[in-house]
């Protein structure tokens, strides 16, 4: 394992420059996630328009891998519909090896599927920092799910 | 070097480990100090020709136990000057000591109104026991600030004393900062008002060759696993006539004198205090510790302590856009070095040092309030103890070098 894998270019590129980000004066659906043991905090709000996701911002403060993941989903989402974002959230965590199981991935190019995205592979190498590049997408999941219609 | 640390680390069988394919240097004594085999070996000799339980077992075995653990408490006394082994109670840790005296103390003195004193650099442990006494009794919290020096003000303390002020609780030497307490300042200030002062003691004693005569002090906690020993056991010193007129704050086995169906009567001190069977061989590996450390000679282990402090401040000095939390002046702190570099995360500096074989602690360290004073989510922090070397604190730069390499900071 390579600390070069972990840390690419488009990781930091997203911590210094993180997209979306800042707030969405109504919201149709929010959500704030944090890591207690190690602070990272990220708050998401999407504005939904029959199903889709037509604006998306993020806030938070914590480690490079969790901002960047907040960031590049933010930049993902939007024109996504609930279900796609279901589908590309199961997929980024079975890339993190959080979720067994191959929903459309090629685990040898997740790439292919995930563009940009892709670039949160090396995190599996170093267990510890997951959940990091977790929250962001279980913190999507909860805010969603809060607005079930 | 005052202390001879190369023959030092060869009492410790960790230190010989590879973590990363590469030696280990651990730099993270602050949240836990190895241990040397004669700490580990005390405690397994224990089980393997001593064990019994203590206090009670009429046969030799059990008298063999129980003088080795009353050894261990008498072994801990002497370490920090107590005037007696009674004043020692032994507890799970620092935690549990200052859960004992809120429990004991706090909880069966105070009204609404009172107040409690403590500063802004405190850990956890020393805030949370207070807030739930607090919310018991409906006494409140005031804190003394921190200057730009990162030292307790003691500026207006004056004016924040007064007799509402009950207990004066604050930290021997911070976990996050370094810096030492304003022992004397404090312990006046309290003594006036009659308030009881409590010191968490959990990094000064490892660091500081105390006596807790001199100190002044009321009641004094500290961990026995950072300062060689075991986890699961710790100390609580304090003055007899306090410990006499405060209440246990568990109830149990050992501790009592007397049970009928509805009253009890308690032990007498320390006893009072040691509900259930106690951690034996712990209490052993904590005495082992202290054996250890006055070998190695309190003193020199305080010179060590601010040689390789001295040489890491000035080295962590050299590099650009490191921001250093922490008195810099050698007298006013201890060998914890909190740092940021650049808008390098904190966990992101853990994982590229880890994967140099450097262990160190990034976070907010158990003292978010002090995080809010500082502005900053969260720090690295390196803690130094007698094994570690100067090589170690050039590892420690070369490894910061690189972290600003990946990150791309000038």
């Amino acid at each position: 394992m390579s600390l070069e894998e972990l840390y690419r270019q488009v990781i930091l590129d997203h911590y210094r420059n993180p997209r979306r980000s800042g707030s969405i004066e109504h919201p149709d659906a929010t959500a704030e996630g944090n890591n207690p043991l190690c602070g990272d905090e990220v708050t998401i709000e999407v504005v939904l328009d029959e199903g889709v996701v037509t604006d998306a911002a993020v806030r938070g403060r914590g480690c490079s891998i969790s901002q960047a993941s907040a960031s590049m989903m933010a930049d993902r989402i939007v024109g996504m519909s609930v279900e796609e974002i279901a589908t590309l959230t199961r997929q980024v965590k079975a890339m993190l090896d959080i979720e067994a199981g191959d929903p459309g991935l090629d685990s040898d190019r997740p790439g292919a599927v995930l563009g940009d995205l892709e670039a949160l592979a090396g995190v599996k190498q170093f267990p510890v920092r997951i959940k990091c590049a977790d929250l962001p997408w279980t913190t999507l999941e909860e805010a969603l799910a809060s607005d079930v219609v | 070097m005052t202390l001879d640390v190369e023959r030092i680390r060869k009492d410790f069988p960790i230190l010989s480990r590879r973590m990363n394919d590469k030696p280990l240097v651990y730099l993270d004594s602050a949240a836990t100090t190895q241990k040397p085999s004669q700490v580990i070996d005390a405690m397994s000799e224990f089980y393997q020709l001593h064990n019994a339980s203590v206090h009670r077992g009429a046969y030799a075995l059990a008298e063999e136990a129980t003088a080795l653990y009353e050894g261990a408490r008498q072994k801990v006394a002497d370490f920090i000057d107590a005037g007696s082994a009674r004043e020692i109670v032994f507890t799970r840790g620092t935690t549990t000591a200052i859960n004992t005296i809120a429990y004991g103390w706090g909880l069966n003195n105070l009204k609404s109104g009172d107040r409690i004193l403590l500063t802004k650099m405190e850990h956890h442990s020393n805030v949370v026991p207070w807030q739930i006494i607090c919310r018991h009794t409906g006494a409140e919290l005031v804190y003394l600030p921190i200057t730009d020096d990162y030292l307790v003000d003691t500026s207006d303390l004056e004016s924040i004393i007064d007799e509402r002020v009950r207990i004066v609780a604050f930290s021997g030497m911070s976990n996050v900062l370094g810096s030492l307490g304003p022992f004397a300042e404090l312990v006046a200030a309290a003594r006036a008002v009659d308030a009881i002062t409590v010191v968490d003691a959990a990094q000064l004693i490892p660091h500081i060759p105390t006596s807790v005569q001199a100190l002044g002090a009321d009641f004094v906690a500290f961990s026995a696993h950072k300062m060689l020993g075991p986890t699961g056991i710790g100390a609580l010193w304090g003055r007899m006539e306090l410990l006499e007129a405060m209440e246990p704050a568990e109830g149990g086995g050992s501790m009592i004198r007397d049970v009928q169906l509805h009253e009890s009567t308690w032990a007498d001190v320390p006893q009072k205090f040691e509900a259930g069977t106690p951690p034996i061989a712990e209490a052993i590996g904590f005495g082992a510790a202290v054996d250890y450390l006055s070998a190695l000679d309190m003193e020199q282990v305080r010179a060590h302590d601010i040689e390789i402090t001295r040489y890491a401040l000035d080295r962590l000095a050299e590099i650009p856009s490191l921001t250093v939390y922490g008195p810099d002046d050698s007298a006013a702190r201890g060998g914890v070095v909190s740092f940021t570099l650049a808008d390098i995360h904190p966990h992101d500096l853990a994982t590229i040092l880890d994967h140099q074989g450097i262990a160190l602690r990034a976070g907010h360290h158990c003292a978010r309030p002090l995080m809010q004073v500082l502005d900053v989510p969260a720090t690295a922090r390196v803690s130094f103890y007698v094994y570690n070397t100067i090589d170690e604190v050039d590892a420690l730069i070369a490894g910061l070098h690189e972290a600003r390499r990946l990150f791309g900071v000038s």
